[in-house]
């Protein structure tokens, strides 16, 4: 292996953690923080893919002129939509299913096969396409041999900022203290007169908000047809679960494990290969740490 | 009481409607039917994820349908189209050719597209003694006497892009393809012509279905530095693989790279720009300039709207109703078994130019085409084979 693709595989390790971080952050609050089993998680993903893609068909209907930047716009509406949806959600469905984890996932993987069919209904069954912005196509080249995607060096800048948008939410706010009491024990927060309706509800809406960022962000690099959601679903929990339930830290770490394992095993051996070793890498951890690599220690 | 009463009428009422409707609507146009329609099954994936690709398939076949049935029908007699939903489910494929077969009594199936729900489908034809015209292109391997196979198999389609490859340009190649059968089978072809025309393999990768993650793949073909990229990626993998290509600087100017899978429709979700300067082998384009074709392009613009394209598996689809029609008028019979017979050597004039039922194998003898993806999203024809011979159990 040559110097300039070393340098180039490390990127990509990069590139995919942060692919990864973005995906499952929605996931670690919906899931890891309320214990909600969101099996539609992945078709929230779609939908912020497809608010981006009408936005992109609105910029170059009426306002071609702004066409380079309609990918913040989308990014601002792809988070709205899906924020305004995950509440709607909560409060008409999800919230009936609290404390019944193994109904939840089957309610779920309903609602994400309704979510897939409505999709195709409206969009059709083909893929649309999502055009990128022209100043994100193409690629950096430090030296003559290295090109490091620019949408790459997008989305890493991004998730960066969401990341860390989520820790001073949930760790710097009065609604993130709220948000962390309820989830640790509700009928104590609503004790102390905190409305622990609202905060789920939000919570909940937050969590989706994200995915509908992460859908946004995935058109630039993967497909947008009514199965897309299906393709992030599995490595979402897979992150989510491997890092520790409860834990963003712990989703972080093991998004970074798993990325820079999947390239570098990637490279090594075929693609299949790569996914069967990561797969076993994640139950073994699991078997000799039942409750992930970062597991919050609590009094049961 | 007066409350009983009305509940009471509005039953029995109630049911005396359904069954006048019932025999009004059923019964009765039914004998009179029978003597004028002749049923033709639709079976393809209206829902779930192959729903994608099959949707557009039926599209092409009704259009077909109406074609045949404006100029008089069949043999005197309107198709009736059943359309099923195989809701890219295998055993649903199943399910549904039996109750084409029992139910519908329909005289012939047009559908499938994947190898899996056609394999599933199989048993159930022959059984029953159905018969299904498949329109999709496909690994080839496999000669079933209840099949008629509309497409290229894989040798007419790699042997001739292979060979027009190394005649071309350079003598490298990497093979990139999803993991399952298809990409597989067309690459044990691949590889030894690859040898025989006095080229070498240089790398071979495939991508597990649906993968989105392209970067390493992408990687070892920068570290190869082939002259060719021949690709088998299919779906969804096929837009993540060319976007990544792109921004990885190896886009149509910098890198040469073929596709057997990717066509017109393919390119609309790719995006035009991503697949500019990248070629495909198929047997049909929509770019093709004869008469036939834009006859064929016209009618479909006018039925389904302006900004639709048109793509090879479509295009087959089309056929396949045609052949099924032309063996039924030269057998001057529905039966299966007659049809069956009728349709060796049977030709007909196709949006794509003659083709042929070989006259043993069932599969159609073709030519193909490589086309270079324009920025339009469609194809200019650099180069058109002779008729091939379909093949589905190569020597190799």
């Amino acid at each position: 292996m040559s110097f300039d693709i070393l340098v180039m595989q490390v990127f990509n390790g990069m590139s995919l953690f942060t692919i990864l971080l973005l995906m499952a952050l929605g996931l670690a609050i919906v899931f890891g923080l309320m214990g909600v089993i969101n099996m539609a998680h992945g078709e929230l993903m779609a939908l912020g893919a497809y608010a981006t893609y009408l936005t992109a068909q609105f910029f170059s209907h009426y306002l071609p002129s702004l066409m380079d930047w309609y990918l913040f716009a989308a990014i601002v509406v792809a988070f709205g939509v899906t924020f305004g949806f995950g509440y709607v959600l909560e409060r008409g469905f999800i919230r009936w299913f609290y404390n019944r984890p193994l109904d939840t996932l089957l309610a779920t993987w309903g609602l994400s096969l309704i979510l897939q069919q409505s999709y195709r209904s409206i969009f059709g069954p083909q893929e649309v396409s999502v055009p990128l912005t022209s100043w994100l196509s193409g690629a950096w080249e430090p030296t003559a041999g290295i090109q490091l995607p620019l949408n790459r060096i997008f989305i890493i800048g991004l998730t960066i900022l969401v990341a860390l948008s989520v820790y001073l939410i949930l760790y710097k706010t009065r609604f993130g203290l709220r948000a962390r009491a309820v989830t640790q024990n509700r009928p104590m927060s609503s004790a102390v007169g905190i409305d622990t309706n609202r905060v789920d509800a939000l919570t909940f809406a937050l969590g989706s908000g994200l995915a509908g960022i992460a859908g946004a962000v995935f058109t630039m690099i993967g497909s947008t047809n009514p199965g897309t959601g299906q393709l992030y679903i599995v490595d979402s929990f897979i992150v989510v679960v491997f890092g520790g339930v409860a834990s963003l830290l712990g989703t972080a770490a093991s998004g970074f494990l798993i990325a820079q394992s999947q390239t570098t095993l990637e490279y090594l051996m075929s693609g299949s290969m790569a996914k069967v070793s990561i797969l076993l890498l994640v139950i073994v951890v699991l078997y000799f740490r039942p409750n992930g690599l970062f597991s919050s220690k609590v009094r049961s | 009481m007066s409350q009983f009463n009305r509940r009471r009428f509005m039953k029995t009422g109630g049911t005396m409607m359904v069954l006048g409707a019932a025999s009004g609507a059923s019964l009765l146009p039914n004998l009179a039917s029978a003597q004028e329609t002749v049923k033709l099954g639709l079976l393809h994936s209206l829902s779930g994820t192959i729903a994608i690709a099959e949707a557009a398939l039926v599209e092409a076949e009704k259009m077909a349908i109406d074609e045949i049935n404006a100029s008089g029908g069949v043999m005197g007699r309107k198709i009736e189209a059943v359309i099923e939903d195989g809701a890219s489910d295998w055993p649903t494929f199943a399910e549904k050719t039996k109750k084409l077969l029992q139910r519908d009594k329909v005289a012939a199936i047009v559908g499938c597209y994947t190898s899996a729900s056609r394999k599933a489908v199989l048993p159930v034809l022959n059984q029953m003694k159905g018969l299904l015209y498949y329109p999709t292109y496909y690994e080839g391997q496999e000669e079933d006497k209840s099949v008629i196979y509309t497409s290229q198999e894989a040798t007419q389609s790699v042997i001739a892009a292979i060979e027009w490859m190394a005649k071309e340009q350079g003598k490298t190649f990497f093979l990139v393809g999803s993991d399952y059968i298809y990409p597989r089978t067309c690459n044990k072809i691949a590889k030894p012509t690859i040898t025989r025309v006095g080229g070498k393999v240089v790398g071979e990768e495939y991508a597990p279905l649906g993968h989105t993650e392209f970067s390493s793949i992408i990687n070892k073909i920068k570290a190869a530095k082939p002259d060719w990229i021949y690709s088998t990626v299919v779906g969804g993998s096929n837009v993540a693989f060319y976007k990544q290509l792109k921004a990885a600087g190896l886009d149509g100017t910098k890198q040469k790279l073929l596709s057997t899978v990717v066509s017109e429709n393919e390119i609309d979700g790719i995006g035009k720009e991503n697949a500019v300067g990248y070629y495909a082998c198929m047997g049909y384009f929509q770019s093709l300039k004869n008469p036939q074709n834009e006859r064929f392009v016209k009618a479909l613009k006018a039925k389904y709207g302006q900004d639709r394209v048109v793509g090879d598996p479509m295009e087959c689809a089309y056929n396949a109703v045609y052949l099924w029609k032309l063996a039924a008028e030269k057998a001057k019979s529905f039966d299966v078994q007659k049809v069956i017979a009728a349709s060796s050597g049977l030709e007909f004039d196709a949006p794509e130019g003659k083709i042929r039922i070989h006259a043993t194998n069932h599969h159609v003898a073709k030519k193909v085409r490589i086309g270079k993806a324009r920025s339009d999203g469609q194809f200019d024809i650099v180069y058109e084979s002779g008729v091939l011979e379909p093949n589905p159990f190569p020597k190799l």
